[in-house]
């Protein structure tokens, strides 16, 4: 059926693998009109830089309506129509998409009420062509990953959302993708379950060593998650500020340091003023 | 236990509209014609058993066969129209056009078409009446599916064919058991009515037209009777179906 399906399992990501040269992401004076010479034209995204290296873990905040879902549809080659450069592991975004070099989390789990957990997970493969028994042992790891083991046979509607997260979460890391988009992953859940996913997705992501784009409209979480905050503003759509965002240690002991706090209130700021420092 | 609970409110329905209906009819005694009581639609139902088991035969092959190519050009239909704009763009508005047409309505001019005593005239006016909900529904359940499952799809760099076999088509799936067990009804009254004017001689329709004719209404509605069985009976069929083909449906509905 998919003539691009790979035969060939896609190795995970080494953790001793070569450091790569390209950037995982380089958006280069990149602009996006919606409805272009139409009477409700919109520039959603004006003049974008921003380069993301390999093993980043990059954060796109900013208030609703400066285009952060679009920069990240762009960069999924979801969305065309745009003018500048833009380079997913030094190729085109729709190629890279075709080639599955990425692959994508959204804020609504979307798992398919037709298949039960683990087939869900199994689907990215299946269209990538592994064999049956391959993807139920992959399916089975990433939902000892996410912690999910005792779950495989149910059925997507019999869990909550923070678990439905959890398996779409699996579901993108299935085939190892060295770069995950992220679009509000955790916006629809309560404060519990929401603190409990960051921790999970950061020990995830440092056991994975993947390459995270995230997006969210939270300042604890950009802070919490992230190595780099983009700062993003509106009308039209543009990068504000790109922030270091140290934390000396990582994870949930983090969220009470000095540091946290300092950092929490410096980003409020640049976001306050949406202009650089 | 909780079964037999479940059974006794339709039963007990059914046994006092029956009782009711024959014992109005003996208290008032109207005239045959205008209702027979149920003991002698029974009785007449036994007296021309092999008959009406023919007819009901004969009538049946023309419910069955015209359902099932009504529902084959149907489905085909809505997953053409998903696929390719252009004929959505040609074929909606056909298929809206055609159903504007009182189709049984088109009964004797199909039987000039294909013969007077051919079936396939009868299912002609099965598939034309069986093909409209089935090709809406579908269709409806082929595009309503949510923007963020094609994205995706889209996501893992999947085909526009493969989105309609993983995604469109098991979304569709209710829709069409819905289009399908309304299918099931206007099949049998669109083959009975199709009879009154022409096909085979010994069908369900020419039973009733023909009975009714010679005053013989017991008869008539024995017929009446046997095309309501067999619409039960495929409705039926359905509702089991839809159980077997889509389990994650009713475990979705459930919790």
């Amino acid at each position: 059926m998919n003539t691009q399906a790979d035969p060939v399992p896609a190795e995970p990501a080494a953790a001793d693998s070569e450091p790569d040269q390209v950037p995982a992401v380089e958006v280069r004076g990149v602009s996006k009109t919606f409805n272009p010479s139409g009477s409700n034209e919109v520039l959603a995204l004006q003049d974008i830089n921003l380069t993301v290296t390999a093993g980043d873990f990059v954060t796109l905040i900013g208030p609703s309506g400066c285009g952060k879902s679009t920069l990240l549809r762009l960069i999924a080659g979801l969305v065309d129509g745009s003018t500048g450069t833009l380079l997913v592991n030094g190729k085109s975004a729709d190629q890279a998409r075709l080639d599955r070099d990425y692959s994508m989390v959204f804020q609504k789990a979307g798992l398919f009420d037709w298949r039960n957990v683990s087939r869900n997970i199994e689907l990215p493969l299946e269209l990538m062509g592994w064999k049956a028994a391959e993807r139920r042992q992959r399916s089975a790891e990433m939902l000892e990953l996410v912690k999910l083991g005792e779950f495989a046979q149910h059925h997507p509607s019999q869990l909550s959302g923070g678990m439905a997260q959890r398996v779409a979460i699996a579901r993108a890391m299935s085939f190892s993708p060295a770069l995950l988009l992220m679009d509000e992953p955790f916006g629809a859940l309560d404060e519990m379950t929401r603190e409990h996913m960051q921790n999970e997705l950061l020990r995830i992501w440092s056991d994975t060593q993947t390459t995270v784009i995230f997006v969210t409209h939270s300042i604890s979480e950009a802070v919490f998650l992230s190595t780099k905050v983009a700062v993003m503003s509106p009308r039209p759509g543009r990068i504000a500020a790109v922030i270091d965002n140290e934390l000396g240690t990582r994870g949930d002991s983090a969220r009470d340091s000095p540091q946290f706090f300092a950092n929490v209130s410096t980003l409020r700021k640049v976001l306050r003023s949406g202009e650089p420092q | 236990m909780k079964r037999l609970k479940d059974m006794l409110p339709p039963v007990l329905a059914a046994v006092i509209g029956f009782g009711g209906w024959e014992f109005l009819l003996w208290l008032t005694r109207p005239d045959g014609f205008v209702l027979p009581p149920p003991s002698e639609i029974a009785g007449a139902l036994s007296d021309n058993f092999s008959a009406i088991q023919t007819a009901t035969r004969v009538t049946g092959f023309i419910v069955v066969s015209g359902l099932l190519a009504g529902v084959l050009l149907g489905v085909a239909a809505a997953v053409l129209v998903t696929a390719f704009r252009a004929a959505n763009q040609t074929l909606t508005p056909l298929a809206v056009a055609v159903n504007a047409i009182p189709i049984v309505a088109l009964a004797p001019i199909f039987n000039a078409w294909f013969g007077l005593l051919s079936p396939r005239s009868n299912q002609a006016v099965v598939v034309a009446l069986v093909f409209f909900p089935i090709f809406i529904n579908t269709s409806r359940g082929l595009a309503d599916v949510e923007g963020g499952q094609i994205e995706l799809m889209e996501s893992y760099g999947a085909h526009k064919w493969r989105i309609i076999r993983e995604v469109r088509i098991p979304n569709a799936m209710p829709y069409f058991f819905t289009a399908l067990k309304l299918a099931t009804s206007l099949a049998v009254i669109a083959a009975i009515v199709a009879e009154y004017f022409g096909g085979r001689q010994d069908a369900l329709g020419n039973i009733i037209t023909n009975s009714a004719g010679l005053t013989r209404y017991a008869d008539a509605w024995a017929a009446v009777l046997a095309g309501s069985l067999m619409g039960i009976g495929l409705y039926g069929i359905a509702v089991l179906l839809e159980r077997v083909v889509m389990p994650w449906y009713f475990l979705a509905r459930r919790s």
